[in-house]
C-alpha cells in the first residue's frame, strides 16, 4: 500500500525506454520515500518481459495479460490501472509522456479525481505549508516542469489527492540496470473481472509502426540548426558538418516550425531529451523550451550572430559570427586535422 | 442517407507563447500578459477544419465552438463563425477562475451534457499548458470514448467514424462508435481562411457583457436584431457541485514559479576566426569528443 507505480509500456514485445528511465527514477523516490517501487506491466504474453523489470529495480510486477491487450487501447488499459490503483492506493504513479501514457493517464486521473502533471522534466520530494491553513504536508511528490511555452518553471504539488500522477518525457531521466535484480514477486491481475466487453468498442483497424530512422537520441554529436540558420538550404551546411564528423543534425521547434527539418529532428521540451558528448547549436536562441531538452550535454558549442543569445551562456564555447563562415570553416580544419 | 451530425469544437484563446519576446517577463519575475497576443490555440484551428469537413460530407451537421475563459474569448467564436461554424457558448464565470485541467475538463463536460453532441473535437493540446489532458479528461467525465492524436476522420462506416491516428512512429487506424470525443494532432490539415461573407455577417455578434461593455457598443449596428448573439454560460447555466469548479475542483496547486535564468557556466568566448575555429578543432579530436 503506498508504494510508488510505474506503468510500463511496451512496442513490438520490448520494454519501452521511457519506463526503464522512470524504474531507475522510481528506485531513488522509493528509497527517500521508504516505500516499495512496483510496475504495472498490461499486454498479451508480456511475462518474459518481467526479468527486465526486476533488473531496473520493480519489487513488484502487476501483469495484467489477454488476447484482446495486444495493442493500447484506451478504455481496456485505464479499466485496468483504475481498479489497481483504487486497491493499492499507491502515493505516486508515472507514466512516459508518449501518445500512450498522455492518452491513458488523464483518463486515469479523471476517474480517480487525482492531478496529474504532464511531461515534467524533474522529479523531488519535498514539504509543503499551506499558507492560508498554515496546514503541512510532508513528503509530497514535487512535479517539476517547464509552462507558459517554456518561458517558466513551475513546481505542482498535489497535495490532498492520490495518487501523485505525472508524465515525463523519454530521455529526460536516466537509465541505470541494478549491477543484480532485486528478488521481485509477481501479482496476476484477472482480467476478465474488471474488463468489460463495452471497453472494447473501439477497435483497431491497421497499424503501422515504424523503427526510429533518425537516431537522434543515439548520437553522440549533435549539430541542432535553429530559426536563425535563416533557409532549409543554409540547414545543408549542417548537413555537412553533421557528415564529416559522423554526428546526426537536430533542431529547435522554430526551425522545425519554419520546416526547416523534419519534426523527428526537434529536440526540446516538445521534441526529444538528448545527452550527447557534444552538442553544437546553430542559430538557436536558446529559449528554455529547446534547453531543456539539450543542456544536460557534456559539452556545448554554440553559435550565434547575436552576442546577447541566452544560448551563449549555457554553452562551453561560444562562437559569435555567421555560420556560413564558421560551419565551413570548421569543416575545413577537421579535414585537416583528423587524419 | 442524410446523416447529420451535432459537433462541440473545444477551442481556447492562450497567449501566443511561440512569439515570446523580450518584454514576455515582467521584471518582478511575473508573465506579462499584456505583451503577449491572445490567439486562438493553433491545434484547436486544425479541431475546427476537422468538424468543418465533416460538415461539408454530411450537411445539415452543425458545428457549435465551446470555450472558457473570460468575456474577451468570445473572440474565439467570432473567429470559429467567420470559418465556418454555425455558433458557439462562451463558457465564463468567476467561479471557473484558478481551473487546472481536472476541474476545466468538469466545466466542458457539464456544458456539453446541455448541447447534446454527436461528436466533440478539441485539438491536442494547447500551446499555454501543453498538457494534453483536458480532452482524454472530458471524455472521461462524460464516460465517452476517446480517440486522441487524431490526423484525419476518414471515413463513417456503419455508425462509427474512421479515424487516423498520428503516433510518434506511426500511424494506427481507429473505428470509434459515436458520441466519442476526438483529439486533433496538429499535422492534421490546417483550419480554411475566413470567408468573407461570413466576416460581414458575423463581425457584429456579441456577448450580453460585451454588449452592456459600453467601449464596445460603438461597434453595433442600429439595428442589432438579426445578429448573432453568443451566449454565455456560468455555474447556474450549467449545473453541476460547485465544489468541482475552479480552484476547489483542482487537485493539483502551483507551490512555486521560477523564471527561467540560466546557470552561470564558464563559456569562453570565441571569434569566428578560423585559427581560433582551429584550434578548438584540435581540441576537440585530441580529447576524442569527435573523430
Amino acid at each position: 500500500m503506498n508504494n510508488i507505480i510505474i506503468y510500463i509500456e511496451t512496442e513490438g514485445g520490448k520494454i519501452a525506454d521511457v519506463s526503464l528511465e522512470l524504474l531507475t527514477k522510481g528506485r531513488s523516490l522509493a528509497k527517500e520515500l521508504s516505500c516499495k517501487l512496483e510496475a504495472l506491466l498490461i499486454g498479451n504474453k508480456v511475462e518474459n518481459l518481467v526479468d527486465e523489470l526486476f533488473l531496473y529495480g520493480a519489487q513488484k510486477v502487476y501483469i495484467a495479460q489477454d488476447a484482446r491487450l495486444e495493442n493500447y487501447l484506451t478504455l481496456p488499459y485505464s479499466s485496468i490501472t483504475i481498479d489497481l490503483f483504487k486497491k493499492e492506493k499507491p502515493q505516486i504513479a508515472l507514466f512516459g509522456a508518449t501518445s500512450v501514457g498522455r492518452d491513458l493517464a488523464p483518463r486515469v486521473s479523471s476517474a480517480l479525481v487525482s492531478g496529474l502533471t504532464a511531461d515534467c522534466t524533474s522529479l523531488e520530494i519535498g514539504d509543503h505549508k499551506e499558507t492560508k491553513s498554515g496546514k503541512e504536508y510532508k513528503n509530497l511528490l514535487y512535479q517539476i516542469r517547464p509552462a507558459f511555452g517554456g518561458n517558466i518553471i513551475a513546481t505542482i504539488i498535489n497535495p490532498d489527492c492520490r495518487p501523485q500522477m505525472a508524465t515525463v518525457r523519454e530521455g529526460v531521466m536516466k537509465k541505470e540496470p541494478l549491477a543484480s535484480a532485486v528478488k521481485g514477486s509477481i501479482a496476476n491481475i484477472d482480467v476478465t473481472k474488471i474488463v468489460k466487453d463495452e471497453d472494447f468498442i473501439v477497435e483497431i483497424i491497421e497499424r503501422h509502426i515504424e523503427e526510429r530512422k533518425i537516431d537522434i537520441k543515439g548520437s553522440p554529436v549533435i549539430i541542432a540548426g535553429g530559426f536563425g540558420v535563416g533557409s532549409k538550404e543554409n540547414f545543408n551546411l549542417l548537413f555537412e558538418l553533421a557528415s564529416v564528423l559522423g554526428a546526426e543534425v537536430g533542431a529547435s521547434r522554430a526551425a522545425v516550425d519554419a520546416g526547416y527539418a523534419e519534426p523527428a529532428r526537434q529536440i526540446g521540451q516538445t521534441g526529444v531529451t538528448v545527452r550527447p558528448k557534444l552538442y553544437i547549436a546553430v542559430g538557436i536562441s536558446g529559449q528554455i523550451q529547446h534547453t531543456a531538452g539539450m543542456d544536460q550535454s557534456a559539452m556545448i558549442i554554440s553559435i550565434n550572430n547575436d552576442p546577447n543569445a541566452p544560448i551563449h551562456q549555457i554553452a562551453d564555447y561560444a562562437i559569435v559570427g555567421d555560420l556560413n563562415e564558421i560551419i565551413p570553416r570548421m569543416i575545413k580544419s577537421y579535414k585537416l586535422n583528423s587524419k | 442517407m442524410t446523416k447529420k451530425f451535432k459537433i462541440v469544437v473545444l477551442a481556447k484563446q492562450v497567449p501566443d507563447t511561440r512569439n515570446v519576446g523580450k518584454n514576455a517577463m515582467k521584471e518582478d519575475g511575473t508573465v506579462n500578459r499584456a505583451a503577449l497576443p491572445a490567439i486562438f490555440n493553433p491545434e484547436d484551428m486544425n479541431a475546427l477544419e476537422q468538424a468543418l469537413r465533416l460538415k461539408d460530407k454530411f450537411p445539415g451537421s452543425e458545428v457549435l465552438l465551446l470555450t472558457m475563459g473570460p468575456s474577451r474569448a468570445a473572440e474565439i467564436i467570432r473567429e470559429g463563425l467567420y470559418r465556418g461554424a454555425d455558433g458557439g457558448v462562451l463558457l465564463t464565470d468567476r467561479k471557473f477562475a484558478g481551473a487546472d485541467t481536472l476541474a476545466t475538463s468538469y466545466a466542458l463536460s457539464m456544458a456539453i451534457k446541455k448541447m447534446q453532441p454527436d461528436i466533440i473535437i478539441a485539438g491536442r493540446q494547447a500551446i499555454d499548458g501543453d498538457t494534453a489532458q483536458v480532452g482524454p479528461q472530458v471524455a472521461e467525465k462524460l464516460n465517452l470514448p476517446q480517440v486522441t492524436y487524431a490526423e484525419d476522420i476518414t471515413g463513417f462506416e456503419g455508425d462509427k467514424l474512421v479515424i487516423k491516428r498520428r503516433l510518434e512512429r506511426g500511424i494506427e487506424s481507429v473505428k470509434t462508435p459515436l458520441p466519442a470525443v476526438i483529439t486533433v494532432h496538429a499535422t492534421a490539415p490546417d483550419c480554411r481562411p475566413r470567408n468573407a461573407k461570413r466576416l460581414m455577417k458575423y463581425k457584429h455578434s456579441r456577448t450580453l457583457t460585451e454588449e452592456q461593455d459600453n467601449e464596445h457598443n460603438s461597434y453595433l449596428p442600429l439595428n442589432s436584431a438579426d445578429t448573432l448573439r453568443i451566449p454565455e454560460w456560468g455555474v447556474t447555466d450549467v449545473g453541476g457541485e460547485e465544489i468541482h469548479y475552479g480552484l476547489s475542483g483542482s487537485p493539483t496547486k502551483v507551490k512555486k514559479i521560477e523564471n527561467i535564468v540560466f546557470q552561470a557556466k564558464e563559456s569562453k568566448r570565441m571569434s569566428s576566426s578560423y585559427e581560433e575555429i582551429d584550434s578548438l578543432m584540435i581540441e576537440l579530436i585530441s580529447s576524442h569528443t569527435i573523430g
